[in-house]
């Protein structure tokens, strides 16, 4: 394994922050409201990503409960959030979040 | 290798294997997190998020944590993504899966401040590491690694473990709260019903009369004149406001000769 | 002064001398709160604490007469303490003060009685006793205070019951106009006295009656001076004296009872009770006391000649109420034994126009509330009593022997003239010419009224006299003004020496530039050549309607362009100021803060406008904030803010 290859823990988090990023960037610019929770679920497992490198660098098990926590509440959000969408769709009859937009000014 | 429970990776450092996996699932979960952004159809979204999440549940496992690893792949993979698709299919495809930008900036200034946050965690990331040794789990999963998140989450974390459990409870509720659609009897009208308040007092049995239409004014809000010089409201739609005719509407043209 | 003033406290009997203000009060308060439920009897409960006061008032002079020094105090609470600085609510019950209670109950009790009757047929007359309940008990309290804030407490008290009054019938606009001009012109001289208990606090931290008097002496004469001409500026105020003589006559737009009991018996004298309270700081300055003189002379002659141009029965008997006043200042302002002859003349006065005004109501009960006298005439057939009883009020008021006027009038002219210098001359001559034209101005009056061809109106048939509730108070108030003059002049001297200050009447041959025989004679006859001169151009009646007439009369009617003055300095201005203040104001001060509040509202309104209703705006903005979260925790770790 030559110099280039090798790796740290550290590229996890590398990896963790870019993923978050790309999540953060798809809310801003997506207009499905089921996409956008897809990208909100991505930044959470570049969340709970980070959180199982931790737990190996910091050699105890906190990071990987952290992360098991994270994923329940994210089974909640995930259903409560799609049940919202169903039911804003069925009002509409349109899933965009532009159109959701009559609390304003 | 303990107990038959495959432990990887239980060093701090990053050994030889590790670091293929690594430099080949990586570039796989970001073409994942980057083709579901891109993705004009949110079904071919889902799917490239599938990608990212087996990846990186593949991470989990590599970094000492199976059992966290086997969770993101059945509940993530398995039981959430099926659910997004589920709803999918229920929705349809709409117009919302259009691509074209409607909020002017948006795109560009997204992508800014993306990379800037991106470049800003990265920065911190590296000063708050820099110098530090991994210890790595061999001590923490010496007894396996279910049993000592089972030792944790049993003992430390008990209460926000029970916490979780209503919290799911509540969650399961809502969902059915928010999806469920109930039609009150009253509102079920059979044709007995239909009738009886057609030709109830009050009600108009016939066709509305039709909006009135002048040679000066064709507006639908313009209302009909009745046969005796009044006019009828009945013959505007409910959702116009009644337009009310100027006087120089109103007065003869000196055509009725 | 060089003898100390010390008052003894109240014991026994005298000791609840606070129910004279109580009562009064406690009645107003009943009247005023009860409202429509006490209309019915509210009138005879008004006149029953009255006639409880007088009663108490006189139990009270009896007790007095008793007393060794004939001064007693009573202090109830503190009504101010302040650190050093202290306010007693304290009642001083001396001779002054007895007269003065007596006058104001006696006077006040048949003037109440007279307004039940007067008053029957107006639905507000439980308000105006409660009014007038007020009135007698704020004029109890200023009389009856032991220091300069009581004192200031019942002269506001007053004022207000004064303007209550005046704008009774608020309904028409010149009584609500003569209510505000009454109060205004009160409040400047109200200022002047308020300001001179200031200086008092500030040179002798205290406004006792005694503590004040005692050090007075010490004080230095400028000071002394200014106290005193702000005293004097509250007394012309009150008082209706030159400068502050115009809201008087206008104040006749109030109910008759209302003229005669506040606007002719009590209240206006205040001013001269304020003089002769404060004496020992008047005395102690000779500039101060010229100053009074002048006002009285000036003031009595103004009146006088306004009195005679004027055909408003009520205004001729105001100006000459000014007049009369006038005549009091000039007494108080000579000092030593003047002062009691003030308080006599006071005390007649008191009585022969009280008596005056109530005839005068009852003139325009029987014609329809007329009241200009070139449409009266000929009354004496028809109003018997009304005739008989103001004929004594007009003998009496021109001073013809042995009415009342003659006792309390004729010491005042005397002594006048016996000023050393040539001032006596100055001042003995105007009030003898006032003496003239009182005569004249007066006889006019009473011909114009009672005597010559009858001029009434069209729609007035039979006058009637009026009811006994009338009469009988007019009768009393005769009988007064008839019997009061001698009996005053032989006692209330002698009475109040016990006084602080009223140092004792010192019946010296007169030293004067005219012996007093001289004196008596020339008043007389100048009275009577007044009287005659009015009786023989008026004997005959005079036109209905206003007549072409000189430069004096024309002046006179204007009330001598005092009111054009006024106008002219201090209105004009005023209202010139108040326009540029209310411009300032609503462009200023108000564009200011509109424009404020428009600046505010405006950027709110385009604020309001990132409020799209799209989500993902409202996220880019969280992102940011995240951005902005991180670097800030950057910074914080790199030590770039450090």
């Amino acid at each position: 394994m030559n110099e280039f290859f090798s790796v740290e823990p550290d590229y996890y988090l590398i990896l963790a922050a870019v993923l978050f990023t790309i999540g953060a960037v798809g809310v801003l610019v997506r207009r499905n409201a089921i996409v956008l929770f897809m990208c909100v679920e991505l930044m959470l497992n570049a969340a709970n990503l980070a959180l199982v490198t931790f737990s190996r660098i910091n050699g105890d098990l906190n990071g990987q409960i952290m992360a098991f926590f994270v994923m329940v509440v994210a089974a909640a959000e995930v259903v409560i959030g799609l049940a919202i969408i169903m039911s804003i769709f069925r009002t509409r009859r349109s899933a965009s979040v532009d159109d959701a937009n009559l609390l304003k000014y | 290798m303990t107990g038959g429970q495959a432990v990887l990776a239980a060093t701090g450092a990053v050994t030889g294997g590790e670091a293929v996996t690594f430099w080949i699932l990586a570039p796989l979960a970001l073409v994942g997190a980057i083709g579901m952004v891109w993705a004009r159809n949110a079904v071919h979204s889902a799917l490239w998020l599938v990608l990212t999440m087996l990846c990186l549940g593949v991470f989990y496992v590599l970094q000492a944590g199976p059992f966290i690893g086997m969770v993101q792949i059945i509940v993530y993979t398995g039981a959430i993504m099926m659910l997004f698709l589920f709803v999918l299919m229920l929705v349809g495809r709409d117009a919302s899966d259009s691509l074209i930008e409607t909020l002017r900036g948006q795109r560009p200034v997204a992508v800014l401040l993306g990379l800037g946050f991106a470049g800003l965690v990265g920065t911190g990331l590296y000063r708050a590491l820099q110098g530090s040794t991994p210890v790595g789990l061999e001590q923490a999963n010496a007894e396996g690694n279910v049993q000592g998140i089972a030792r944790l989450l049993f003992t430390k974390y008990v209460f926000a473990f029970e916490l979780t459990s209503a919290l799911l409870i509540t969650a399961a509720v809502g969902a059915m709260v928010l999806a469920h659609v109930e039609r009150r009897k009253a509102d079920k009208m059979d044709q007995i019903a239909t009738m009886k308040a057609r030709f109830a007092p009050g009600n108009y049995p016939g066709p509305k009369p039709g909006p009135g239409v002048y040679a000066t004014s064709s507006s639908v809000a313009t209302p009909a004149r009745l046969p005796d010089g009044r006019l009828t409201e009945r013959s505007v739609p409910e959702i116009l406001p009644t337009r009310e005719l100027s006087e120089s509407e109103t007065t003869l043209k000196g055509t009725e000769k | 002064m060089e003898e100390t003033v010390r008052y003894a406290e109240a014991t026994g009997l005298l000791g609840s001398v606070w129910l004279l203000v109580a009562i009064p009060l406690v009645s107003a308060a009943i009247l005023l709160l009860l409202g429509r439920r006490a209309d019915r009897w509210g009138h005879w409960l008004g006149v029953a604490s009255i006639g409880a006061a007088f009663v108490l008032g006189l139990t009270y002079f009896f007790q007095l007469r008793g007393l060794e020094n004939k001064s007693v105090e009573r202090s109830l609470w503190d009504f101010i303490a302040v650190g050093d600085f202290k306010v007693d609510f304290g009642l001083l019950f001396d001779p002054l003060a007895a007269v003065f209670v007596l006058l104001i109950t006696g006077v006040g009790f048949l003037i109440h009685l007279y307004a039940v009757e007067y008053m029957s047929h107006d639905p507000g007359r439980r308000r105006f006793f409660a009014y007038f309940n007020l009135f007698v008990a704020a004029m109890l309290l200023l009389v009856l205070g032991n220091n300069y804030v009581m004192l200031y407490f019942g002269w506001e008290g007053v004022g207000l019951a004064s303007y209550l009054l005046i704008s009774f019938w608020y309904e028409r606009p010149t009584a609500a106009t003569a209510g505000k001009k009454a109060f205004l012109m009160n409040r400047v001289g109200d200022a002047g006295l308020a300001i001179g208990i200031f200086i008092m606090f500030a040179t002798l931290g205290t406004t006792q009656y005694d503590e004040v008097f005692n050090g007075v002496g010490g004080l230095a004469g400028g000071t002394v001076l200014v106290l005193g001409l702000l005293l004097l500026l509250g007394a012309t105020g009150k008082s209706g004296q030159f400068p502050l003589q115009a809201w008087l006559p206008d104040a006749m737009e109030g109910p008759t009872p209302v003229s005669a009991l506040i606007h002719a018996a009590t209240m206006v004298t205040a001013g001269v009770y304020l003089i002769a309270r404060s004496n020992p700081i008047f005395s102690a300055n000779e500039t101060l006391q010229l100053v009074v003189v002048s006002v009285g002379a000036l003031t009595l002659l103004l009146g006088c000649i306004i009195g005679a141009a004027k055909d408003d029965i009520k205004r001729v008997l105001a100006w000459s109420t000014v007049s009369q006043i006038g005549y009091m200042f000039l007494g108080v302002g000579l000092g030593g034994g003047a002062y009691a002859l003030a308080i006599v003349h006071l005390l007649a006065h008191g009585f022969f126009k009280a008596n005056m005004f109530l005839g005068a109501g009852s003139v325009m009960h029987g014609m329809k509330d007329q009241v200009d006298i070139r449409r009266f005439g000929g009354l004496s057939k028809y109003m018997k009593i009304t005739w008989i009883t103001f004929a004594t009020g007009w003998l009496a008021i021109i001073g013809i022997p042995p009415l009342s006027g003659y006792f309390s009038k004729e010491p005042i002219i005397a002594k006048a003239f016996e000023r050393d210098d040539w001032t006596a001359w100055l001042f003995g001559g105007a009030a003898m010419l006032g003496a003239g034209l009182t005569a004249f101005y007066m006889t006019r009056l009473f011909v114009l009224t009672f005597h010559g061809p009858k001029r009434w109106t069209d729609d007035i048939e039979h006058p009637h006299e009026s009811p006994k509730l009338m009469t009988i108070p007019l009768i009393l108030l005769a009988v007064g003004s008839v019997a009061a003059g001698w009996l005053l002049s032989t006692s209330v001297p002698d009475w109040l020496t016990a006084t602080a200050g009223l140092g004792g009447a010192e019946e010296g041959e007169a030293h004067g530039v005219l012996s007093h025989t001289v004196i008596t004679i020339l008043s007389i006859l100048v009275t009577l050549i007044g009287a005659g001169l009015a009786w023989f151009l008026f004997r005959n009646g005079t036109a209905t309607e206003p007549q072409p007439a000189g430069v004096l009369v024309t002046a006179a009617r204007k009330n001598l362009y005092t009111d054009s003055f006024n106008e002219a300095v201090f209105e004009k201005p005023g209202i010139f100021l108040t326009r540029a203040l209310v411009y300032l104001d609503s462009r200023g001060v108000d564009g200011l803060v509109n424009g404020l509040a428009a600046g505010v509202g405006g950027g709110s309104g385009r604020l309001r406008r990132l409020q799209t209703g799209f989500v993902r705006s409202y996220a880019m903005s969280i992102l940011t904030g995240a951005l902005l979260v991180v670097a800030a925790f950057l910074a914080v770790q790199a030590g770039w803010l450090a």
